[in-house]
């Protein structure tokens, strides 16, 4: 039964495959380029698994010492996942540990896949999902574990390796901007950040920021759910 | 930072993490509803979010001493044409990267 269902998952991972060994080298070498050994980005890569956050981490490593900000600063990176598992209440309503790993695992790519493909017939349902789950995750800690002995072995000039952080996330936010509708959100959080950051400068705007965004939706919400019942 | 400073900041986004990803199980067992505030946020914080990430990625640019932001707004802009071209993630990330190593280690 297992077999079955790994082989019916594995077509599925191919594209995370290609991806998540990529920006996993990528990332395991930044954390190289910090002066890290590879054992960071492989640990992190197995007990953070949420790539943006681990790029994130990276830089609040090299800062100064405070959990609290990481802490609150990856509940808001993060916070979509929540919107994930309400998406997956149902599905992963499965019996045993299977599940608590499946809701561990659920990153942006193993939820899209896990919440659209459908497993053929004869196959069970929770392996399906549990190791589309545990394969992305081994991609994405291959990678990171390659580009972290990589980067400690690697004697080229590193110098602006940094900007694929930057770039992932223009990435992310110009794919937002073209699948939204309604950009206010996103102008709302691109001015507040900003002034923010003229505000309180780099070391502190970061918390702040995130009031401020959680405040301005929360009395913009009126008008966006009114545009958003139009859309 | 020390290694066990390292290891109590890991933690910490590891909690996050976590927390992000199990709370609506805790929470809102399968067929109860959920707030429509709730839902309302869920909705509009990643545009929000996406944005300050990339403040975020751009805080220690100083536009006022040179080179003036300039590498950043150049790979940046690089990330955006290839992105709105090609609309391949990694291309985009790593087509902007080795433009923005190529500038700020022979150029600027």
């Amino acid at each position: 039964m297992k077999r079955r269902a790994l082989k019916a998952a594995f077509p599925h991972t191919i594209p995370i495959m290609a991806g998540f060994l990529f920006l996993g080298m990528t990332y395991g070498i930044y954390m190289g380029s910090l002066g890290f050994s590879f054992v960071y980005p492989m640990c992190m890569a197995m007990i953070i698994y949420a790539g943006s956050m681990e790029f994130v981490t990276a830089n609040l490593l090299i800062g100064a010492f405070n959990p609290v900000q990481a802490f609150l600063m990856t509940l808001m990176i993060n916070a979509r996942h929540l919107f994930y598992g309400l998406a997956m209440l149902e599905k992963y309503k499965i019996p045993g540990l299977k599940r608590l790993y499946l809701i561990f695992g659920m990153s942006d790519e193993t939820f899209s896949v896990n919440c659209t493909a459908q497993p053929p017939e004869g196959v069970d349902r929770s392996w399906f999902m549990f190791f589309v789950t545990l394969l992305n995750q081994s991609y994405w800690v291959l990678g990171a574990t390659i580009g972290g002995l990589f980067g400690m072995v690697l004697n080229f000039n590193t110098e602006g390796l940094d900007f694929v952080m930057t770039a992932m996330f223009v990435v992310i936010f110009i794919e937002n901007w073209l699948k939204e509708k309604d950009h206010t959100s996103a102008l709302t959080g691109l001015g507040i950040s900003v002034m923010c950051l003229v505000l309180f400068g780099a070391d502190g705007f970061i918390i702040p920021a995130m009031g401020c965004i959680l405040l301005a939706l929360t009395l913009l919400r009126p008008r966006l759910e009114k545009g958003g019942e139009a859309a | 930072m020390t290694v066990v400073q390292h290891i109590m900041t890991i933690a910490a986004v590891a909690l996050g993490t976590m927390l992000t990803r199990f709370l609506p199980f805790l929470v809102f067992p399968a067929g109860k509803k959920t707030p429509r505030y709730v839902q309302y946020i869920g909705k509009v914080l990643p545009g929000a979010v996406f944005s300050l990430l990339v403040v975020y990625c751009l805080k220690n640019v100083s536009l006022l001493s040179a080179p003036h932001g300039l590498p950043e707004a150049i790979a940046i802009g690089v990330v955006a044409a290839l992105h709105l071209w090609k609309r391949q993630m990694l291309l985009s990330i790593a087509g902007g990267t080795v433009c923005y190593m190529l500038l700020v280690q022979l150029v600027f």
